[in-house]
C-alpha cells in the first residue's frame, strides 16, 4: 500500500470494493496442446480497467501471468485483447462498463502467442513492413493557430497505434494469411495520401492485388475495433476507389 | 558488433528505457550483453510517462544540472532518434500576477542553462495556442517535444537486438547467484522464464540493477541496499487536441502543471507522493480532479473533455526516507557502485527521466566498463537508432 495515499480514495481498486467481479483468463504456456481458462475474483472500483483487473491478478495471485502493457492510455497499443468476444484496449475499458459479472479475457486473434494473453507482433509488423510506413507525419495541425517563428510545420504522429486488433477482428485475415490486412493497408492509403519521401506507385502497385485492398470482405470489423479512429475499412474503400481510377487512366492512355 | 565470445558478459535487470539505452550502449562497446525483464519491455515507469521529450526548462530555476542534462540529450535524442518525437515546441504560460512575477527568473534561468527560449507576448500566444486562457499574461517558448513513450525506448532495444545483444522479456530475476570463495561477489542471475516455466541462471561478469523504482527490490536479491524512492504521480489522458505545443503553467515545480498533446489525446500532469511500493500504485479520485482543474487553468476547453485514462506511474527519485512529497528530490540520475557496501560485481543505476535515458547508460555503461578493465569510448551520442519496428524483424 502506498504511503500517504488512503487505498478507499483509489478510483482503481482491486480489492476491498464490495463489487465482485470473476476473471476468466486464457492461459496457454509454449509447448501446450491447447488454451484452457482460469478464473480469478477480485472486487473492482467504478474506473478500474480490465488491464487493472490483470495487473493485480498478476501481482496478487499468480505471478506467472503473461500480457504486454506500457503506457495505460491507449497510446501505445500494446494491451490489445478481446473481453467478452470484442477487441479493445484493456487500460480504456472498465470492468463494471461491461455490465457482467463474469469477463473473459482473450489475446487477440490471427497472430502468434508468446504466450498466455501476451501477442508474439512480428507478423504484425511484417505486413506493415511492405508499406515502408513512417512514424510521424507532417501535416494536420490545429487549423486555428498560427506557426510560431523557428517552426516551419508542427508534425504529428499518425493515428495507429499499431495493436493488431484490425487484424483480429477481420474474417479475412482469419482465413487467409497472405491477405496484407486493414493495418497495413490503412498505412498504405496514408502513405499514397502523404508519400514523404515513399514512391505512391509503387504502393498502388502492392495493394492493387487479389492479397491487397481487392480481397477484403467490407464488413467493416477493423473500423468498428480500431481505437484510435484510424477506419482501416474507409481506407480500403478509398485505395479501392484509386487502384481502379489508375487503372481507368492507363486505358484510356493505351488508346489515345 | 557483438562482443567475441570471450568479451565480458554483462546481465541488466529491467527493460524500461534506461536498461535499453544500456544494453545498445553497453554492446557498442565490445561486451555481451543479456537484459531480462519480468513483463514486457516499457511496462514498468518508462511507457507509463506523459510522453514530454524535456528541454530542462521546468527544472532551469531550481534545479540546474537538472535543466542542462535535459537540454543536451534533448538535442542529442532528436539526432539520434528521428521520427520518434513530434517535434512542436513548448509554451510556458504564465496565468497569474504571481506567474508574471516568475517569469524574468524563469526566462534567465533557461537561458543560463543554455536552453533557447523566446518571449512571447499575451495577443501573440493566444494567436498560437488560440485553446489558451485569454487571462493568461504572458509565455515564454522553449524546444520541449512530444515523445513516443514505448516507441522511442523500444529503438534502443531494437538497435541492441540487431548489434548482438540477447533481450529476455518475461523473463523475472528470482535471485543473484553468488561466487563462491572469500568476500561476496555476484557470479550471475537466477531467473523464471513466464513463457516456459523454466528456472535458469544466467552467469555474469557483472550485473546492472535499472529496475527504476524496483530497484530497491532488485537490490534485495544481492543483499544490498539503494536509496530509491518511489514517487508516484497521477496523469490524465483527455480525448481530443488542444494544443500543438506542449503547455507548461510558468510557476515553481508543482502539481498538474503539464498538458502535453499525443496523437488526438492531451496528458495532463502529474502529482507526486511517495510510495513504498511500486507493484500497488493507486489512483486517488481528488488527485484525478486536481489535474483536470490544473490543467484547465491554461486551456479552460480541459474542464469538460472525455476523459480517455486515468493512471499513475512511479518515478524512481534517489533520496533519502523522510522526504516529503518528492517534489525537493533531484531528478537527476546516479550510478551505485555496490562494491563499497562489499558486493562486488553488482552496479545499480537509477533516479532521472525519460529524456535523459541514453545520458544514464553512458554514465552506467562508464562505471561497468571501469570495473571490468574495458577501455571503450561511449558511442551512443552519434549512433542513429534504428526503427522501433526493427525489434520486431
Amino acid at each position: 500500500m502506498s504511503a500517504g495515499i488512503d487505498p478507499a480514495r483509489d478510483t482503481h481498486a482491486t480489492e476491498g470494493t464490495g463489487v465482485p467481479i470473476r476473471f476468466r483468463v486464457y492461459r496457454r504456456k509454449a509447448g501446450d496442446r491447447a488454451g484452457h481458462f482460469d478464473e480469478f475474483a477480485l472486487e473492482v472500483a467504478p474506473d478500474t480497467t480490465v488491464l487493472d483487473a490483470l495487473v493485480a491478478i498478476r501481482t496478487r495471485l499468480d505471478p506467472t501471468l503473461m500480457l504486454r502493457h506500457s503506457c495505460f492510455h491507449a497510446s501505445c497499443g500494446t494491451c490489445g485483447m478481446r473481453v467478452n468476444d470484442a477487441e479493445v484496449m484493456a487500460c480504456v475499458t472498465k470492468v463494471l462498463d461491461l455490465g457482467t459479472p463474469r469477463v473473459k479475457v482473450e489475446p487477440i486473434a490471427n497472430g502468434a502467442l508468446l504466450g498466455d494473453l501476451a501477442t508474439d507482433m512480428v507478423d504484425f509488423y511484417a505486413r506493415l513492413a511492405a508499406i515502408g510506413r513512417a512514424l510521424v507525419r507532417n501535416s494536420e495541425w490545429l487549423p486555428s493557430s498560427e506557426l510560431p517563428p523557428g517552426i516551419e510545420a508542427h508534425n504529428r504522429y499518425e493515428s495507429c497505434i499499431e495493436c493488431g486488433l484490425c487484424l483480429s477482428a477481420c474474417p479475412v485475415v482469419a482465413t487467409d494469411a497472405r491477405y496484407l490486412g486493414p493495418a497495413a493497408l490503412a498505412a498504405a492509403e496514408r502513405a499514397i495520401g502523404e508519400p514523404r519521401g515513399l514512391d505512391p506507385g509503387f504502393i498502388l502497385n502492392l495493394i492493387d492485388d487479389p492479397q491487397g485492398a481487392w480481397r477484403c470482405h467490407a464488413a467493416f470489423e477493423c473500423t468498428e475495433a480500431c481505437p484510435s479512429e484510424v477506419d482501416p475499412a474507409g481506407a480500403i474503400m478509398a485505395l479501392r476507389r484509386r487502384a481502379a481510377g489508375a487503372r481507368l487512366r492507363s486505358i484510356i492512355r493505351r488508346r489515345t | 558488433m557483438s562482443g567475441s565470445s570471450s568479451a565480458p558478459h554483462v546481465v541488466i535487470v529491467g527493460g524500461g528505457g534506461t536498461g535499453g539505452a544500456l544494453a545498445h550502449d553497453l554492446v557498442l562497446r565490445g561486451l555481451r550483453v543479456t537484459l531480462v525483464e519480468r513483463g514486457e519491455l516499457t511496462s514498468g515507469t518508462t511507457g507509463r510517462h506523459h510522453g514530454l521529450l524535456h528541454c530542462g526548462a521546468r527544472y532551469a530555476v531550481k534545479d540546474r544540472e537538472s535543466a542542462v542534462e535535459c537540454i543536451e540529450e534533448n538535442r542529442i535524442l532528436r539526432a539520434i532518434a528521428p521520427g520518434s518525437f513530434e517535434l512542436n515546441d513548448g509554451l510556458f504560460v504564465a496565468i497569474t500576477d504571481e506567474d508574471a512575477a516568475y517569469e524574468p527568473l524563469f526566462f534567465e534561468s533557461c537561458l543560463a542553462s543554455g536552453i533557447p527560449a523566446r518571449r512571447v507576448g499575451r495577443a501573440e500566444a493566444l494567436r498560437l495556442e488560440p485553446n489558451l486562457n485569454p487571462e493568461l499574461r504572458c509565455a515564454v517558448q522553449v524546444p520541449d517535444g512530444t515523445m513516443d513513450a514505448m516507441r522511442m525506448p523500444l529503438r534502443f532495444f531494437a538497435t541492441a537486438k540487431l548489434n548482438g545483444a540477447t533481450i529476455k522479456p518475461y523473463t523475472e530475476a528470482v535471485a543473484m547467484t553468488m561466487r563462491a570463495g572469500a568476500g561476496r561477489a555476484v557470479a550471475g542471475v537466477e531467473v523464471l522464464d513466464r513463457a516456459s516455466g523454466a528456472r535458469y541462471e544466467i552467469g555474469a561478469d557483472l550485473v546492472v540493477n535499472a529496475g527504476g523504482p524496483w530497484a530497491e527490490k532488485i537490490a534485495a536479491l544481492a543483499g544490498v541496499e539503494v536509496p530509491i524512492q518511489p514517487s508516484p504521480g497521477v496523469l490524465v489522458a483527455v480525448r481530443g487536441r488542444y494544443a500543438n505545443m506542449v503547455i507548461n503553467r510558468l510557476h515553481a515545480s508543482g502539481d498538474g502543471d503539464i498538458v502535453v498533446p499525443q496523437r488526438e489525446i492531451s496528458v495532463i500532469g502529474t502529482s507526486s507522493w511517495l510510495a513504498d511500493d511500486p507493484d500497488h500504485l493507486t489512483v486517488p479520485a481528488d488527485h484525478v480532479a486536481k489535474m483536470i482543474s490544473e490543467g484547465s487553468a491554461m486551456i479552460p476547453a480541459l474542464a469538460s473533455a472525455a476523459v480517455r485514462a486515468t493512471w499513475s506511474a512511479a518515478r524512481p527519485l534517489i533520496g533519502e526516507r523522510g522526504a516529503t512529497s518528492g517534489r525537493e528530490l533531484s531528478r537527476t540520475f546516479k550510478c551505485f557502485d555496490h562494491a563499497p557496501e562489499g558486493v562486488e560485481g553488482f552496479v545499480t543505476i537509477s533516479g532521472g527521466k525519460a529524456t535523459t535515458l541514453r545520458a544514464m547508460a553512458e554514465a552506467a555503461a562508464d562505471v561497468v566498463c571501469a570495473k571490468l578493465g574495458i577501455e571503450a569510448a561511449c558511442r551512443t551520442r552519434e549512433y542513429v537508432l534504428s526503427p522501433h519496428t526493427a525489434y520486431y524483424a
